[in-house]
């Protein structure tokens, strides 16, 4: 908890890392004051796009103590504002599954390689963001948290897997390798109440750990404060639920 | 996004998007997260041409019910011109100086 008599600082900006086949991409990258170690976090943005509010939320974890990256997953798509770029992957289906997961393995190892990062590195994402985070702790190495902020079509049907999303992620929770925070509105319609349930019975099938959240009145992005899906006070609460469950697993 | 539902369609027309018109050469129709309408999902539309950037678009987010309506409107409004006679259905190339000899 912080205190009044307390020094603070941060220094955060945009940074190149390499990402999904050696490419090139920027990321916003902030962190804490002082040698550390400190954890990491990777901070995966929105499907509208790399927008403000995961800068904001990139500093905010800086703020509560972890080294903090988001990839821009859309920077081979083309620069404009967020919303323009967001736009035109929206109209290809979405970042490719195995693009985002080199982008957020090369995040990672940007975190694991700085002096004044500790041994624990987590992924954190909202919306299409949670999808991915939950498939990075399936698919890759080397998270030791998993963060799913109501994460749409982790189930999938057969008919809604595309050439980007060839895979629904909940066919790979077997491989889950990290702790599970979930947070969810039950009146979202991507994940519906039911798909979150679906999800939370492949989980304890496998024996995952995991925590899920699920919030009356609350529906998609009830964190968006820039929206009208913004709902105080489960925001509120479910903030404490992430710090909580980052200071449980990743310290 | 999150629905992932998207269609493209190649066409040819002009878009304004600030003070300047320009060439639109592609339509992209998802039902998917707006950014402005205050809906979960709703029907966009950005008229765009992918050769100029991200930039080159003309967006609009609609419910589905004006969406529907929407459709409605241009196929009456096609039918309503095309029964007067004065429907030019041809290529906008065609119709360019120096694009297709005309029928005189």
């Amino acid at each position: 908890m912080y205190q009044t008599n307390q020094y603070e600082g941060m220094i955060a900006e945009t940074v190149t890392m390499k990402g999904h086949n050696g490419d090139t991409i920027n990321a916003y990258l902030a962190r804490p004051l002082g040698g550390g170690p400190f954890p990491g976090m990777v901070v995966i943005h929105h499907a509208p796009g790399w927008d403000e509010w995961y800068r904001e939320c990139t500093r905010r974890f800086a703020h509560h103590g972890y080294v903090s990256i988001s990839p821009n997953l859309y920077f081979r798509d083309g620069h404009g504002t967020p919303e323009d770029v967001g736009a035109k992957v929206r109209a290809a289906g979405g970042a490719p599954d195995a693009r985002v997961l080199g982008d957020l393995d090369g995040a990672n190892a940007v975190l694991r390689s700085l002096p004044y990062v500790s041994r624990k590195v987590g992924v954190f994402g909202t919306c299409s963001g949670g999808r991915q985070a939950f498939l990075a702790g399936c698919r890759l190495k080397g998270f030791d948290a998993v963060l799913d902020l109501w994460g749409g079509r982790v189930v999938q049907s057969k008919e809604e897997l595309t050439p980007n999303q060839p895979v629904a992620p909940i066919d790979y929770t077997k491989d889950l390798s990290a702790p599970l925070l979930g947070l969810f509105g039950n009146e979202d319609k991507a994940p519906t109440p039911e798909q979150v349930n679906q999800h939370e019975a492949e989980l304890k099938k496998h024996g995952k750990s995991y925590e899920f959240h699920r919030y009356d009145g609350a529906g998609h992005g009830f964190f968006y404060y820039d929206r009208g899906a913004y709902r105080q006070e489960q925001a509120v609460d479910g903030w404490k639920k992430v710090l909580t469950f980052c200071e449980r697993t990743l310290r | 996004m999150c629905t992932m539902i998207a269609h493209q369609v190649k066409l040819e027309g002009r878009g304004k998007s600030g003070a300047d018109w320009f060439e639109v050469r592609e339509a992209n129709v998802s039902y998917d997260h707006p950014y402005d309408l205050p809906l979960e999902h709703a029907l966009n539309i950005d008229f765009v041409n992918e050769a100029m950037g991200p930039g080159a678009r003309v967006a609009v987010e609609l419910s589905v019910d004006a969406a529907r309506r929407l459709v409605e409107s241009i196929q009456a409004v096609l039918a309503q011109a095309d029964a007067r006679g004065v429907l030019e259905d041809i290529p906008l190339a065609a119709a360019k100086p120096g694009g297709a000899p005309s029928a005189s």
